[in-house]
């Protein structure tokens, strides 16, 4: 019995890394994707009017944080999975 | 690879529990809750006397012509008023240049010490500071937007957003609620952290890979990639204590702009 509670033990210990890592790495896909997005069309503007650099850089920055905290999301489920 | 990454006793590779890169014991006023210090506390009080340190010696030999510290005194505020206040709120956002300024260079330099030899950690990969700073940050946009529009006006200025059909207003207005007054500084908060967290996180597994090569003969060490990666990574992470204190600004400086200022 307690053999058996300690197998169930560990392979809940698995099951938690496990779904750390595939949480991580899921939570990261569409950030990726979408942080690609924001810099690809704030170059594409900046190389079309480069006058108007700063404001896109600004802008594109602050497109960059929202995108992003949803990946920290994920990064910070890890750690609480793992570690926690 | 596996004998490569093997260390010198034999132990293979020992990567530290996460409890000890980030709790530090505390040497001061050891027992006493409220005035018990330990090293994620220095580091805040370092970010707390160092911004005073510049400004005061930048201003005590202040010249018309700027030079050595007036130089970055001087060309930091112009960084914050021109990148973050007029971007965002316009010269009517000059009022708030100076909690922005504070805001700026407390946590850069509480971020900085994450690549500061023999210092290396970020005090902001604890909780408790990025915490206090959004609620302190999610006050300070609610009062402003309450003090320039009046109650009433900023709420319903805030959850409901102008031109939208009536049949979707009910489902916008919670979502504009639960974004605008409880994602906004729980994102803050997090994104400050983990951003911290991640960063210390990876120089260490550098820092430990190199140690075990080290440990396992010298030369391998030197010309092995996770020296050079190490090296790159610091350079990042220079970059990214600087964007962060740059974004959470620049966040601080929207919310106030919009609670400032209504959509029409």
């Amino acid at each position: 019995m307690i053999d058996l509670l300690a197998q169930a033990d560990n392979a809940l210990d698995g099951l938690k890394a496990v779904g750390a890592g595939l949480g991580y790495g899921l939570a990261a896909i569409g950030p990726g994707v979408g942080i690609g997005l924001v810099v690809g069309n704030a170059i594409t503007a900046m190389a079309r009017q480069p006058e108007s650099a700063g404001m896109v850089r600004t802008t594109m920055f602050l497109g960059i944080a929202f995108t992003e905290a949803l990946a920290l999301i994920g990064f910070v489920v890890f750690i609480l999975l793992n570690f926690a | 690879m596996n004998s490569l990454l093997a260390a010198g006793d034999g132990g293979g590779l020992h990567f530290p529990a996460i409890e000890s890169l980030l709790e530090w014991p505390g040497f001061l006023f050891e027992g006493n809750t409220f005035l018990e210090l330990n090293k994620v506390g220095l580091i805040y009080l370092w970010a707390m006397v160092a911004p005073l340190v510049i400004f005061t010696l930048a201003i005590r030999k202040s010249s018309l012509v700027p030079r050595g510290i007036q130089t970055v005194a001087e060309s930091s505020v112009d960084f914050v008023r021109e990148n973050i206040v007029m971007q965002t709120m316009g010269p009517d956002g000059m009022k708030f240049m100076p909690f922005l300024l504070s805001l700026f260079f407390f946590i850069f330099f509480a971020n900085i010490t994450e690549v500061i030899p023999f210092i290396q950690f970020p005090a902001n990969s604890r909780m408790a500071a990025p915490a206090f700073l959004a609620i302190l940050v999610w006050v300070v946009f609610n009062a402003v937007g309450i003090k320039s529009q009046g109650f009433f006006s900023y709420f319903k200025n805030t959850i409901i957003p102008p031109g939208v059909p009536g049949a979707l207003l009910p489902l916008v207005a919670v979502i504009e609620f639960v974004s605008t007054f409880l994602v906004r500084p729980f994102s803050l908060a997090v994104r400050l952290f983990a951003n911290m967290l991640a960063g210390h996180l990876l120089l260490v597994t550098f820092a430990v890979l190199c140690e075990n090569l080290w440990a396992k003969n010298i030369l391998v060490s030197i010309i092995w990639a996770p020296f050079i990666v190490l090296i790159g990574l610091t350079g990042f992470e220079i970059l990214v204590a600087f964007l962060q204190a740059f974004i959470f600004t620049i966040l601080t400086a929207v919310y106030i702009g919009g609670a400032l200022h209504p959509e029409h």
